[in-house]
């Protein structure tokens, strides 16, 4: 259990401990010798006399109160200044909501479809029908795991060509049928072995870009976890793309940046720092549309609540698409992506006046 | 073959392009030891004309070649990187960048022309691979772009020659959306028409193989290029296992389904020409 906490986590967490015990002997409910003293020798600092524990609930509400009051500081200083590597640990918490955790609270009436049709079943994409803010749509994500077992259905998180088939499949359904789309990206990364090459990996990808260009359907994508690489971008074109406060979206998982940079992957850190791979980031670009907060310490703390602010906050994008015609959603695809890139324009007489650089960008220098 | 008469003769820019030969007057074939000189093997477009092993060819050098003679035009010269993510390692990127273009002699990982094909006219780009690896970042996908905004505008073919180890690492997430990008480009572009070749030359990987490179209306290997989602590192290291010989080559692709034909660099000019006339192009 305690194996799940990520370090940084686990100072806040032990005082929480605390005073959930606290709270247990307050109600009554224990004794004190029966919960303090995580050593194990009962000799903890508040152990040692039933005398405490009898004499006052009132200097025991009081040390609730002190303990309450240091949890709160104690949260404000870790969670207000969190490194990116580690908002991508959080990202990758092994408690984090998956895709599965979301579909019963923030949809409702799903319904699972399997297969690409061709090959196979792939168990890293899910992909259904589900009622969501009284209309039906089409779910498409990655599914992450808990155990071995389920690890072993959904390799990870990283599909393989028939995952990226399968979810085409789905979106021609949910075109066929006119139904909005939403996607949660939540994957390491689009499986890198023989049998997904052979089965042609890349063009699989490539394909499901190219058919999410040509939706005329409305499209939300939701990065929930981690948005790693082709094989999340694959699911992830569309005309509005959210990220959870502590998701990451990246070209390269920081491990192998540093691998190839600094010749190994313990300089991660550094890495996550070089990618600028949060959310807050990738908003700051204007490559994400919307950040959905996450509930205090992230979304694992309180996974119901988190269902609910994603269910708010597709909501209010698809009702904000909801003004435009097929044509018109396409080419707002299409516009939203066209704009993306950073570069220069010197003098020529090729130059255009950009879609390009036009947005603000601190310390360039070519005017285009 | 016409194709090998008209490259013979003499090119004003010919000189240049020597400095692409790797040592001097002589050229070793690694494929089959022969040893010829660098001039004829220039002649045949980098080919080796023993074994006819295709060595890696500049993207001028074979722009030039493709197009009719002297109609090649550079188009969107101008467009140069910002540094976005303010990337560093052990230099800046932007000085990274500035290595690379001397390295190549290009200004950046791709090269962007209109000319004619058999008095046909077609846009035509090519990635650098001297320049950072053909790495796409915001140029190479701007450029991507324009080339099928380009072919929208003119009603002509497009065909783009790829040699990428897929996106620029320097660039972040800029570099992934650039595979959106110039995929919603295409998208848009088929409305037209007209042809979209895509020619896959060695080694075309990650984000440039998963997006426009294996979307061609008609795509093309040269033989012997190594053409796959990861790179045969990646997967070793995934799987920990010495992967099979020939595993993601032009051959390989072509057994498995991933792609319509393999051509040799000679027959190129003339095997687009006639797909170009087949699909409809004026
Ligand atoms: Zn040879």
């Amino acid at each position: 259990m305690v194996s799940r906490e990520l370090e940084f986590e686990r100072p806040l967490l032990d005082l929480e401990r605390q005073i959930e015990a606290l709270r247990r002997i307050a109600a009554g409910t224990e004794n004190l010798a029966s919960v303090v003293a995580p050593d194990s020798d009962g000799t903890g600092d508040l152990a040692g006399s039933d005398d405490l524990a009898v004499s006052s609930s009132q200097s025991l509400e009081g040390q609730i109160a002190l303990l309450e009051e240091k949890a709160r500081e104690l949260g404000q200083e870790v969670y207000s200044g969190l490194s990116r590597w580690q908002i991508v640990q959080l990202s990758r918490h092994p408690d984090r909501p998956y895709i599965r955790d979301y579909l019963d609270r923030t949809f409702t009436d799903f319904v699972e479809l399997h297969g690409d049709r061709a090959f196979a079943d792939d168990g890293a994409i899910l992909g259904g029908l589900a009622r969501f803010a009284g209309v039906s749509v089409m779910v498409i994500g990655h599914v992450k795991g808990r155990t071995t077992k389920e690890n072993v259905v959904c390799n990870f998180g990283m599909a393989r060509p028939e995952g990226y088939r399968k979810a085409i499949r789905l979106m021609r359904l949910a075109e066929r049928f006119q139904l909005p789309i939403v996607t949660l990206i939540d994957t390491p990364g689009a499986y890198p072995g023989i049998d997904a090459e052979e089965r042609g990996q890349a063009q699989a990808i490539a394909e499901s870009i190219d058919c999410m260009a040509s939706l005329t359907v409305p499209v939300v994508a939701v990065v929930i976890g981690e948005g790693g690489s082709g094989g999340a971008l694959a699911i992830g074109v569309a005309n509005r793309v959210l990220m959870l406060e502590y998701s990451t979206y990246s070209v390269i998982s920081p491990e192998a940046c540093s691998s190839i940079l600094f010749r190994d992957a313990s300089h991660a850190q550094r890495a996550a720092d070089a990618l600028r791979l949060t959310a807050t980031d990738l908003l700051g670009f204007e490559v994400v549309d919307r950040v959905v907060e996450e509930p205090f310490g992230g979304a694992h703390r309180d996974p119901l609540d988190m269902a609910d602010r994603l269910k708010r906050a597709i909501k209010q994008e698809l009702a904000e698409l909801k003004g435009l015609d097929g044509e018109a959603l396409r080419l707002d695809r299409y516009e939203r992506f066209r704009r993306l890139g950073r570069f220069e324009e010197s003098g020529h007489a090729d130059r255009r006046n950009g879609h390009s650089t036009a947005t603000n960008r601190p310390g360039s220098q070519g005017q285009s | 073959m016409t194709w090998f008469k008209r490259m013979a003769a003499p090119k004003p820019s010919g000189d240049a392009k020597r400095a692409s030969v790797p040592s001097g007057l002589w050229t070793k074939c690694p494929s089959c030891g022969e040893v010829s000189l660098a001039e004829e093997v220039s002649r045949n477009l980098e080919t080796c004309g023993d074994c006819g092993h295709h060595f890696r060819l500049d993207a001028r050098h074979r722009l030039e070649g493709f197009l009719d003679e002297g109609s090649l035009t550079e188009v969107a010269a101008g467009l140069l990187p910002e540094d976005p993510l303010e990337f560093k390692d052990d230099k800046d990127y932007l000085s990274r960048a500035k290595g690379a273009a001397e390295k190549a002699g290009e200004s950046e990982a791709f090269l962007l022309a209109k000319g004619r094909l058999f008095g046909r006219p077609v846009v035509a780009g090519s990635f650098v691979f001297r320049y950072m690896g053909g790495s796409m970042g915001s140029v190479v996908g701007e450029k991507i772009v324009r080339a099928f905004e380009l072919g929208a505008e003119a009603r002509c073919p497009v065909v783009i020659f790829s040699a990428s180890g897929g996106a620029r690492m320097q660039e972040g997430i800029f570099s992934l959306m650039q595979m959106a990008k110039t995929t919603v480009a295409l998208n848009r572009y088929r409305s037209v028409c007209q042809p979209y070749i895509s020619v896959l030359t060695d080694p075309t990987t990650g984000g440039v193989a998963a997006s426009f490179a294996l979307l061609g209306d008609v795509i093309i290997a040269e033989p012997g290029a190594l053409v796959g989602f990861a790179g045969p590192r990646v997967i070793e290291q995934t799987i920990r296992q010495k992967l099979p010989e020939g595993f993601q080559r032009s051959e390989f692709l072509l057994e498995h389904g991933v792609i319509d034909m393999i051509v040799p660099r000679p027959e190129l000019r003339d095997a687009v020409a006639l797909l170009c006339q087949h699909l409809g192009a004026r």
